[in-house]
């Protein structure tokens, strides 16, 4: 189901946004390899985010966005130059 | 060759390799005002990558950055992957992706032109162009400021403030007139590359000579001063000061001119998706080295005096004269490059959005070249009036220019909810907009609006203000006549 698919792409944005800083190390001083252990977790945590992003990509892209490509109605999304001609007032400005 | 003209000559140097790139742009150029803004909308994966990286970090990643992590501990660092790498990157998918099909659907080039059309309001047009301008000219009279300083610095006044900001701002003008964007995202991908290479062979130059991090990090344990930078958090690094920070700073980034409209300028869906995957990696690449720089020199006990940056000094204390000149001229071109964006963005909203429908009213009609030409005028005007400001010193902009991210932070939530709420209205967008910015500028200027509650920064509490402003109002008015509301939902799609 795409809806749920969505919820579970937002929680997962919601959970790299919240551990991006490691609070359960809080205070913690421990060095590994001649860094904090928080600043290793920070470069993992990146990694992980990189690997999820490009997932996503691969996945779910246009998810929330994109609507009559892959979306629920059956229009095509080819509709990118006609659209000003069609609906008779142009969009922006001309460039 | 002493250092002084050693770094004088990089810097020219460096100015005349970005003239030859602009010159080449400038061959390549369709005389029309979309490719002068956004290349025709052509950028690829690298180039567009590198041009909003070098644009967004460039100074704070070599000064301001590892000054604060030298005073303050590291942790910044924390707060940089939570805002670049994460809060950033996911709206560069959330409002990137979606600006950028509508601006390739619609022909859109700045933020207010997508929310004027949407809206039907020439007026909501000229309110985001004008708030945004409000933040943006002192933010780049700060950079012609901090390079001329920087300048009359490095030439122990031989080059006096007015002179050094004078060329540099004359320079600038000549470059953005001709480069345009293209020549601006190709000499920005040269820098950050450079740059990136540059801050990696400092840190195992630093490193290499001090016996490697586990020692360097040893130094910064066993001094007294700073023994307590290791731990995670303390008095300056508080909780909601962490995330007020992250949150208002990675909202702001996605509002800036330059970088909004770079979001217009991608060349295809790939380009984006790339980007936005490699986005919290690079962001490890440059912050940790350049912060941890800083903070290691704490503890190896370099010296700073009042007012001057701790990267240099590290560098002069460690590595050969002429590798500290290439990084500190590297890191000066990178200011200058970052101002030349803003400048291009600036003007593309004066023009665009103020002018030219006070044109339209008027009755002029202009013809593309006439667009294209008024386009470069802009620039000249922006970068010639935010350097005669500068001359001032006026306090009230330079406090301005401080809170800029804050201050397109607040314009962010109101922007997402008319990318994704269909109820929104165009009354309620207005309201949400004005009302947050008379609080975050009262905040800054009123002792009666406080700066801080319990922690939290007022640019986040602005942003929640705005946020509950747009939901209330819209949902107490109803669109006007002149919306067009299914223009951000129908038929959008990549192919």
């Amino acid at each position: 189901m795409r809806r749920t698919e969505l919820g579970g792409w937002i929680a997962v944005g919601i959970a790299l946004a919240a551990l991006a800083i490691p609070w359960f190390l809080w205070g913690s001083a421990t060095i590994v390899a001649g860094l904090p252990i928080w600043l290793w977790w920070h470069v993992g945590w990146m990694g992980l985010a990189s690997l999820v992003f490009w997932l996503f990509t691969q996945r779910a892209w246009g998810i929330g966005i994109e609507t009559g490509r892959r979306g629920d109605d059956s229009i095509g999304g080819n509709g990118t130059r006609t659209e000003r001609a069609r609906d008779g007032r142009p969009g922006g400005d001309s460039p | 060759m002493n250092a002084v003209t050693l770094q004088l000559s990089i810097i020219v140097g460096y100015l005349l390799i970005a003239l030859a790139v602009g010159l080449v742009a400038y061959r390549l150029t369709d005389r029309t005002a979309e490719d002068f803004y956004l290349a025709s909308r052509t950028l690829g994966t690298v180039v567009l990558l590198f041009t909003t990286f070098a644009t967004l970090l460039s100074a704070f990643t070599f000064f301001a950055g590892p000054n604060i992590a030298y005073a303050q501990g590291p942790e910044w660092v924390l707060v940089m992957g939570l805002m670049d790498g994460i809060i950033f990157a996911i709206l560069w998918y959330v409002v990137g992706y979606k600006q950028w099909l509508l601006g390739r659907q619609f022909g859109y080039v700045t933020l207010g032109e997508m929310l004027g059309d949407r809206f039907g309001s020439p007026w909501l047009r000229g309110l985001v162009a004008g708030v945004s301008l409000l933040w943006l000219f002192p933010y780049v009279m700060l950079q012609q400021v901090g390079a001329g300083t920087a300048l009359e610095a490095l030439t122990e006044g031989a080059v006096p403030y007015a002179a050094g900001a004078g060329l540099i701002t004359a320079f600038m003008i000549l470059y953005v007139v001709i480069a345009g964007m293209r020549g601006i995202a190709w000499t920005d991908t040269l820098q950050g590359a450079f740059m990136l290479v540059m801050t990696w062979v400092a840190v195992l130059w630093v490193l290499a000579a001090v016996g490697g991090p586990g020692a360097a990090t040893d130094a910064l344990a066993s001094n007294p001063d700073t023994s307590d930078f290791l731990s995670l958090g303390g008095d300056y690094y508080t909780v909601p000061w962490m995330l007020s920070t992250a949150i208002t700073i990675g909202f702001g980034v996605a509002m800036f001119p330059q970088v909004n409209q770079r979001f217009f300028a991608a060349g295809s869906e790939t380009v984006l998706k790339r980007s936005f995957a490699l986005w919290p990696i690079l962001c490890v690449l440059l912050f940790v080295p350049s912060f941890m720089l800083g903070a290691w020199a704490a503890g190896l006990e370099v010296a700073v005096p009042e007012g001057a940056n701790v990267l240099p000094l590290v560098l002069a204390e460690y590595t050969p004269t002429w590798f500290a000149a290439l990084v500190i001229a590297g890191a000066m071109a990178a200011m200058m490059s970052s101002s030349d964006s803003m400048l291009l963005s600036g003007s593309s909203y004066f023009t665009r959005d103020l002018f030219r429908p006070i044109a339209a009213f008027l009755g002029w009609t202009l013809s593309e070249r006439g667009e294209d030409l008024i386009a470069r005028t802009g620039v000249v005007i922006f970068a010639t009036a935010a350097f005669v400001v500068s001359l001032f010193q006026p306090a009230t902009l330079f406090e301005i220019g401080n809170a800029a991210f804050s201050g397109f932070a607040q314009l962010a939530l109101p922007i997402l909810l008319a990318l994704y709420w269909r109820r929104i209205t165009r009354a309620g967008i207005t309201a949400g907009v004005v009302a947050s910015q008379c609080f975050y500028v009262s905040s800054l200027f009123f002792a009666v609006v406080p700066g801080s509650y319990a922690g939290w920064s007022a640019g986040l509490v602005g942003m929640g203000l705005g946020l509950v402003v747009t939901v209330v109002v819209s949902l107490l008015t109803s669109p006007a006549a002149a919306e067009r509301r299914a223009i951000y939902f129908d038929r959008l799609g990549a192919d």
